[in-house]
């Protein structure tokens, strides 16, 4: 930052101060605000104040119209710890968020690997792994409970032409999570997929061509060289990863309610009825802030280790 | 598709050997990229289907005698139509005024200094941390109380809030020599037009790069929108088809039909922009 300090000083000098007219120091001083206002005017309206309107509201019995206004103090952040739905949403999430995370690294992972390629056929690649990520959820969960749909969906008619019994995927308790994570996986793979790409794009070919000079074979250069240089990339998209996993709705909202008897609803969708079905403000904002506060453990203690593996290489 | 890797690898300068690994990752890379275009092509197959053939078992692979029958009704039904233009005026609005916000924060940032500064940045570059949907119960009310429920700007303003952007535009600016703009400044140019002439232009790549996720991300929001909007005719178009499955019935060409045209414009928007897709990842997200 200090380095900075240097070329700051060149509109201070004579020649240009005398061009300025009359050297205004009040705009030179306060000058960089007005590029930064317009966003923060933005950040302040509409982050910060939701952020502390909904501390505030955590504190009392709000209803939607926030006509009344009772005081609770701790209540609602007491109830929350002994509401088993809380607790069930949590572990729907946690659930999804480990069932879908590897494959969401590693397929990630293959496709960067088989798809780094020039020509007609790398383009035809990269499309085809990537396109799902650009589609709506709405699109995406039409497309896949057709596809689950017992009788004339896919899935169930490959089943049936392989002689197996049908399963009825998005109403069945332990097959309904197991339905969204795959959806899941084909939705939003791509862009762990691109991440993963630029990485391998960014390894100079020298490294190869050294490790083939030296007698390397395609595995040994695999294993040795580029998983190895690819590390930090991993630590990176598994960070992004859990917090992304985390933030689970669109998907399991639209395929499946939440159900079969709860069986998938994540925190996201709890906070949301809490809110617009319950219509109990107070409740839900509670429940946001721990929601957030797991996000905030999870970004830090990943950053900590991304960054103290950082230091060590 | 096989036949396509053969003129491809002849390109490249050395001579290629099919050697069993090359060939072996090839068909395999074929073959995953026809699993994940599977779902998309039964949806198309399924669209071309006339509605009773949908519904019979066992399933039939392709349609007997395609036809377009779904799309003419859904199209007019006409809500398909008003959606899509809803959506294109919210992501145009978020897009555009995401850049322009996030173009003057991260020149403030990077480039002046003023009381505060390092604090604010420390504050913008927390809101990273902030996950959008913790904040729809109190931004609804903020919405209600400001009346722009069921409004554009209730659903554009709280989009354009992009602490990333910032950092990530703030990162690129600083790697920018100065000497362009103590040239530009020579020349007698202000702060402001050194924003538009010199720095805009010099950062086209990631601008480019920044606007088409934004434009994708703005265009697939599916949870704050549909917060925002009860009213069918200002809903964008992932919002409105959630309700297709209980409007349509059990018509599946129809809501197979409608998926496709909803998904549409943004695979056309990606097959064209493709390469500054892949490139925008790697400036953003690998450096980010």
């Amino acid at each position: 930052m200090a380095v900075e300090t240097p070329p700051r000083v060149t509109p201070g000098t004579p020649s240009t101060a005398a061009k300025a007219g009359t050297g205004q120091p009040w705009k030179e001083r306060w000058g960089g605000l007005f590029f930064v206002a317009p966003f923060l005017l933005l950040f302040v309206l509409f982050m910060l104040w939701p952020i502390v309107s909904g501390l505030w509201n955590s504190f009392f019995n709000t209803s939607l119209a926030g006509v009344k206004q009772e005081f609770l103090g701790l209540q609602n952040w007491r109830d929350l710890f002994g509401d088993p739905a809380v607790r069930s949403s949590l572990k729907n999430t946690l659930v999804f968020t480990a069932m879908s995370t590897p494959p969401l690294v590693i397929i990630a992972l293959v496709m960067a690997l088989l798809a780094n390629r020039k020509g007609l056929l790398g383009w035809l690649l990269r499309f085809s792994y990537f396109a799902p990520f650009v589609l709506p959820a709405t699109v995406v969960t039409l497309i896949w409970v057709w596809i689950y749909q017992p009788g004339f969906g896919l899935v169930n008619g490959l089943l049936t032409a392989g002689g197996y019994a049908e399963i009825d995927w998005l109403n069945t308790e332990n097959r309904a999570m197991l339905a969204v994570v795959i959806t899941t996986v084909w939705w939003t793979v791509g862009f762990n997929f691109l991440l993963y790409l630029a990485a391998l794009q960014g390894i100079p070919a020298q490294v190869y061509e050294a490790a083939a000079i030296d007698g390397a074979n395609g595995r040994q250069q695999l294993f040795r060289i580029t998983l190895p240089l690819l590390s930090r990339t991993t630590g990176l998209i598994v960070v992004l990863q859990l917090v992304a996993s985390l933030k689970i709705f669109d998907q399991i909202y639209l395929m499946t309610d939440g159900g079969p008897n709860y069986a998938t609803r994540p925190i996201i969708q709890y906070i949301y009825e809490s809110g617009f079905t319950s219509y109990r403000i107070g409740y839900a904002s509670a429940i946001s802030y721990l929601f957030f506060a797991i996000i905030v453990i999870v970004a830090l203690a990943q950053f900590k280790l991304f960054s103290g593996r950082g230091e060590a290489e | 598709m096989t036949t396509a890797t053969l003129p491809a690898a002849h390109k490249s300068s050395r001579p290629v050997r099919w050697t069993f690994p090359k060939a072996a990752s090839a068909v395999g890379a074929v073959i995953l990229a026809v699993i994940w275009l599977v779902p998309l092509l039964w949806a198309l197959d399924t669209s071309l289907k006339p509605e009773p053939e949908t519904t019979r078992a066992p399933i039939t692979w392709l349609p007997e005698a395609p036809t377009a029958d779904a799309y003419r009704s859904v199209i007019d039904q006409g809500d398909l139509i008003r959606w899509f233009f809803n959506s294109t005026i919210v992501s145009v609005l978020v897009t555009s005024l995401t850049l322009v916000v996030s173009v003057l924060a991260a020149y403030g940032f990077s480039r002046t200094k003023f009381p505060g500064r390092r604090v604010l940045f420390g504050m913008i570059i927390a809101g990273i941390l902030v996950p959008p949907q913790v904040l729809i119960v109190p931004l609804f009310q903020e919405m209600t109380g400001l009346g722009l429920v069921d409004t554009y700007w209730g659903m554009v303003l709280p989009q354009v809030v992009a602490p990333v952007m910032v950092f990530v535009l703030k990162k690129f600016f600083d790697g920018i020599s100065r000497d362009y703009e103590d040239a530009a400044r020579v020349d007698g140019a202000s702060r402001w037009r050194i924003v538009w002439s010199v720095m805009v232009p010099m950062s086209r790549p990631i601008l480019v790069a920044v606007g088409i996720f934004t434009f994708i991300g703005a265009w697939n929001n599916f949870l704050w929108p549909f917060i925002v909007t009860t009213d069918p005719s200002m809903m964008t178009i992932p919002v409105g088809l959630a309700n297709v499955q209980g409007s349509y019935g059990l018509r599946y060409a129809q809501i197979m039909a409608s998926a496709v045209l909803g998904g549409l414009p943004l695979l056309i928007v990606y097959a064209l922009f493709q390469r500054h897709v892949v490139r925008g990842v790697g400036d953003a997200g690998i450096k980010g």
